[in-house]
């Protein structure tokens, strides 16, 4: 038997598993037990069932499947702005809701550029509202993710592998066959679970890219529930609808390992030989350009349309914007104070109970944001004012909310540093806090910089609960946004997201380079 | 990690108390009443002058997510007074047995219909419309059959989530009877997409997306009065149009109970009426002493007011939206 | 005196007894086939690995239990013995304060342990910027300061040119002399043994052996030994 190392403590470890099983399941518990009778799912529920899986599955089936070529591409390429393309990759996916569907519509809606460009050569416009529109979306929301997810895959192959095969003459279908293939069966499963289960929880994008109330998803079931009838019974029910999805798709993705979000870094290409033929550069050259196109021009748009009014925002908006960084800043201190421990608790723990943990931290992505504002409601209210408590409240439920994506960052990274040094740290009795001081965090300088990162960025853009208790003095950018729209001002409103976007990109770009800057070996 | 950072930021966060020896009234309201961009923080401001006390607002997303927030709090609602149900929620609000009688008679209401509710009082109203830009669309249709039988595209908001979307359910409803499920199937073609809420439809709108845009009769006179822009116009339906009525009504287990009388009178007051129109963009409950702002003259004005009373409003409401979620699942 | 009372490792499928005693300020190789259990025995003394049964015995006490930074021993692994993000000053450090909290004193130390090894100078530099022979002595300089009565060595010097292998064997066994720590030394190469002078553990066939003189082990091998050799 081996001794294993526990530098953090596993009960550490286990309070924050406690901390996020409340956030997620505690507050659809509150909700369930303030119902008044048992609830039962009608014809309509389960057609929203149906739809929900369907445009989550195509979505991420989707997602997954371009992301392939896009990442072996960039896997495979060097060529200038590379650096920038693969920041960029993230913005779409921490762009508030709101601010991405103008943006996309404003490419592919009827009155868009792909319209316009169209009604010049006498053809009619897109039309862009159907299940097609909300996969398209979802795509722009998630294709970047799962390059990133995949594209990491592709660095963590080891160069010798691909230098073996080059010394072996294999060619470029060898090479995907012998190496490439493996590696995606591993990362794909893992990749798909992820975007799966944000595509579960879809509303505002469903429903105005779907067209109509045939793109009725689960989560506007428990908005009805809770808003139409105050059917708190019912709003739990399809609550716990979503996380059985999840859980399934979690239990048939997860027995297939899932690669790390960051770590060896993305900087670099790999140098894969047998890919020189100009076909196949022909081939990275178009798809690299039309992901770039399909991804940077809705986001040019919003550029575009936000600009003019950027430097002449309002004064609330400025203060709105700093609590947001206050909130955000707060959101990737608790997420790595919770995502520490709880890759520790994986680390430590035998594998299937390891998994466990780790698939109840991505169960969290699939809980109802509203189900867990108003479970946060229901717990906090009798004991204190939850409007006072606004603010932390959200950066901790962001940070609940951006906790699978800093473990899959974080756990490889924490268990290789145990592995290369956890037995010189135990000679050297480096326990407790100065192992996490000593070892443990400068070796996972990286990942720590990329979840923090990626942790505030997505705070910063998240509406989140922060809309369901806020007053005048509380408003975050995001509920400043929507409140300037209210207001028919949709010009400032485009200038306020498009300080969001610049806000959620500086704040990842701090970070993730903060993490690589001076990091040994 | 820092942990004094970590503590300074999350006290920074939670706001830092303030003394209170003044009298607290807390009004608990909807978003965009609140927002920075809407009638209260004016509204404060005028109240505060002369009650020689501390009015907080509370907001809670949309009049459907207030009346949830409501039931959830129940008797132990710090809330004094709740403002911005609408008609469709009266019936409702009244079971939870939370509010008092306001104890008030014929205040000289400037509304379409006659208003003798004893628990809520009105503070504005506004007619639901399709608000279309005059210059891509010089003669928009008077009726939903014409607009059914035209080839415009339209966006609404989905009624499960939005109170204008709610309306336009009641519109149809009220306006067409049984006859409402052969209207929705007559729009089917015409509706371009369903958003979440007014904000997002109304963005669509503007960035040319529709051609007509669920809202208000009063959304035109934003655009003149606050950006000098005549371009847009409220469609006049030749079958009538659904009203809003926006109230308050006082919380009967308030602590403050004579200050949230004051608070209603003040709403009724000329000081209160006066800001509704520009902040709220929607018509006063009664006129002010100026009149409506310049402007508000430009408004169509629709001769038939819609509109079912507090207590058939749930019934009719569950029922056009199955007639509609059937015609449009189709 | 390190005592092996009746142990019996096992992992999965493989077993390795070991009946043994070292004595004190013993130089001791432990030499044997690949994948015999040379490591697994030194992390067995080390405190890595809970044996299924028998005692790991220091002067006596039973230390079978005890925390790896608990026993009076240091070990250096083949590799990974130095913190690449710290300097190599901070790296031996480590070995009086695992805090890093440095008196001026305790930094003084420091410096001696470098000096000793020759690296005097080289304190700020990081083992990135080290060559692999300068990497050894830091992780040595280390173990110096420890000065715990037994060093473990698991092959650390296998990535070495013969040469400055020669090196290190002499000094590891001048700071053995110095301190009066015995040694354990796990190596492939029977040459290595016979450097380190002193005594040879032969672990073969699931089984640990006695310390033996080297020379004579060497020049006279057992059945097991002699497969291994040939």
């Amino acid at each position: 038997m081996a001794r294993r190392a526990q530098p953090l403590g596993l009960a550490t470890g286990i309070a924050a598993a406690g901390l996020v099983l409340c956030v997620a399941f505690g507050t659809l518990g509150a909700v369930a037990l303030r119902a008044e009778g048992m609830a039962r799912l009608g014809p309509a529920d389960w057609a929203a069932l149906r739809f929900t899986l369907f445009q989550a599955l195509l979505s991420a089936g989707l997602s997954v499947a371009l992301a392939v070529p896009l990442a072996r591409a960039l896997a495979r390429r060097q060529f200038p702005g590379r650096a920038a393309l693969v920041t960029l990759l993230g913005a779409p996916f921490i762009l508030p809701v709101i601010v991405a569907v103008l943006g996309l519509l404003a490419v592919f809606g009827r009155n868009g550029l792909v319209s316009t460009v169209l009604g010049w050569a006498g053809l009619p416009p897109v039309h862009i509202y159907g299940l097609h529109g909300v996969v398209l979306a979802h795509l722009f929301f998630n294709l970047p993710l799962a390059t990133r997810l995949l594209l990491q895959g592709w660095l963590a192959i080891p160069a010798e592998h691909f230098r073996l095969g080059a010394s072996l003459g294999f060619s470029a279908r060898d090479t995907a066959q012998l190496l490439e293939r493996p590696m995606l069966r591993a990362a794909m499963p893992g990749a798909f679970l992820v975007i799966f289960l944000i595509c579960t929880t879809s509303f505002a994008v469903a429903l105005t890219l779907g067209g109509g109330p045939r793109a009725t998803t689960v989560e506007l079931a428990i908005y009805q529930a809770f808003r139409f009838d105050f059917d708190l019974g019912k709003a739990a029910l399809l609550a716990m609808l979503q996380f059985a999805i999840g859980g399934v798709a979690a239990a048939l993705a997860l027995r297939f390992t899932v690669p790390a979000a960051a770590g060896a870094g993305m900087g670099h290409p790999q140098r894969i030989w047998g890919a020189g033929s100009g076909a196949l550069r022909a081939q990275d050259a178009a798809v690299i350009l039309l992901a770039t196109l399909f991804l940077i021009t809705p986001l040019a748009t919003v550029l575009l349309r936000g600009a003019p009014n950027l430097l002449t925002l309002p004064v609330p908006i400025l203060i709105a914007t700093l609590r947001s960084l206050a909130v955000a800043l707060c959101s990737a201190a608790l997420t790595l104070s919770l995502a520490l421990p709880l890759s520790a608790l994986i680390n430590a723990l035998p594998r299937r109970q390891s998994r466990l943990v780790e698939a109840l931290a991505y169960l969290s992505i699939a809980a109802s944001p509203l189900v867990v504002g108003t479970g946060l409601f229901i717990l906090l209210f009798p004991v204190t004012d939850p409007v006072a408590l606004a603010l932390p409240v959200t950066a901790l439920v962001n940070a609940v909310m951006a906790l699978p994506f800093a473990l899959r960052a974080i756990a490889p990274a924490h268990a290789r540093a145990e592995a290369d040094f956890g037995r010189l740290a135990d000679s050297l009795s480096l326990t407790g806090f100065a192992r996490l001081r000593l070892l443990i965090l400068p070796r996972l300088r990286r990942p720590l910089g990329f979840a923090a990162g990626l942790s505030a960025a997505l705070s910063m853009g998240d509406l989140g609960v922060v809309a369901l208790f806020a007053d005048q003095s509380h408003a975050t950018l995001p509920l400043q946004l929507y409140r300037l729209m209210a207001g028919y001002r949709m010009d400032q409103a485009a200038a306020a997201g498009l300080l969001l976007l610049i806000c959620s990109l500086a704040l990842f770009w701090v970070f993730d380079r903060g993490g690589r800057l001076d990091a040994d070996a | 990690m820092n942990t004094p950072f970590i503590a300074a930021g999350l006290m920074l966060l939670t706001g830092v108390a303030t003394a209170q020896e003044r009298p607290q009234l807390t009004v608990m309201t909807y978003d965009s009443f609140v927002s920075d961009w809407g009638p209260g923080p004016a509204i404060e401001e005028a109240f505060e002058a002369n009650c020689n006390c501390d009015l907080t607002f509370i907001a809670a997303g949309d009049g459907a997510a207030l009346l949830a927030r409501l039931r959830l709090e129940g008797v132990r609602t710090k809330a004094d007074v709740v403002l911005g149900l609408d008609t469709n929620l009266t019936a409702a609000a009244s079971e939870t047995g939370l509010f008092a009688l306001h104890g008030r008679e014929d205040e000289g209401f400037d509304l379409p219909v006659i208003w003798d509710d004893p628990m809520f009082l009105p503070y504005d109203w506004g007619y639901f419309a399709f608000v279309h830009d005059k210059t891509t669309l010089p003669e928009p249709p008077a009726s939903f059959a014409e607009l059914a039988a035209s080839d415009l595209k339209i966006v609404i908001q989905d009624p499960r989530s939005s109170t204008p979307g709610l309306g336009l359910l009641l519109w149809v409803e009220a306006a067409h009877g049984p006859g409402a499920a052969g209207i929705w199937a007559g729009l089917a073609d015409n509706l371009l997409t369903v958003t979440k809420g007014w904000s997002e439809a109304y963005g669509l709108f503007l960035e040319g997306e529709a051609d007509m845009v669920l809202s208000y009769t009063t959304s035109p006179a934003y655009h003149l009065i606050a950006e000098d822009d005549d371009s847009k116009a409220a469609a006049a339906f030749a079958e009538g149009h659904y009203l809003q009525i926006e109230v308050a009504g006082i919380i009967a287990s308030s602590n403050q109970p004579a200050l949230a009388d004051a608070f209603l009178d003040f709403m009724l007051s000329n000081d209160f009426q006066a800001i509704i129109p520009t902040n709220n963009w929607m018509y006063p409950a009664r006129t002010p002493e100026g009149g409506l702002p310049a402007g508000f003259e430009t408004l169509i004005t629709p001769e038939i007011a819609l509109l079912y009373p507090a207590h058939e409003a749930v019934a009719a409401r569950d029922r056009a939206l199955d007639t509609w979620l059937d015609a449009l699942s189709r | 005196m390190l005592t092996l009372e009746g142990l019996r490792i096992e992992q999965g499928g493989f077993r390795l007894s070991a009946d043994l005693q070292v004595a004190p300020g013993a130089l001791v190789a432990v030499i044997g086939p690949s994948g015999a259990g040379k490591s697994t025995l030194l992390a067995t003394i080390a405190g890595f690995l809970v044996p299924a049964s028998g005692r790991v015995l220091w002067n006596g006490a039973d230390i079978t239990e005890a925390e790896p930074g608990q026993r009076s021993l240091s070990i250096i692994f083949q590799d990974n013995n130095l913190l690449p993000h710290l300097t190599a000053a901070q790296n031996i450090g480590l070995g009086l304060r695992p805090s890093l909290r440095l008196s001026d004193a305790e930094s003084a130390r420091v410096s001696d342990s470098l000096a000793r090894v020759g690296l005097a100078g080289l304190g700020e530099r990081k083992p990135a910027a080290m060559s692999g022979g300068q990497q050894s002595r830091v992780a040595l300089a280390r173990a110096l300061l420890r000065a715990r009565p037994c060093m473990l060595l698991d092959e650390p010097f296998a990535a070495l040119g013969p040469a400055q292998k020669t090196e290190m064997l002499e000094l590891v066994k001048q700071l053995a002399t110095d301190t009066g720590a015995a040694v354990l030394m796990v190596t492939h190469d029977p040459q290595d043994a016979l450097r380190l002078g002193g005594q040879t553990i032969l672990v073969a066939d699931g089984v640990a052996h006695p310390p033996q003189d080297t020379g004579g082990l060497i020049a006279n091998p057992p059945e097991a030994l002699r497969a291994y050799l040939d």
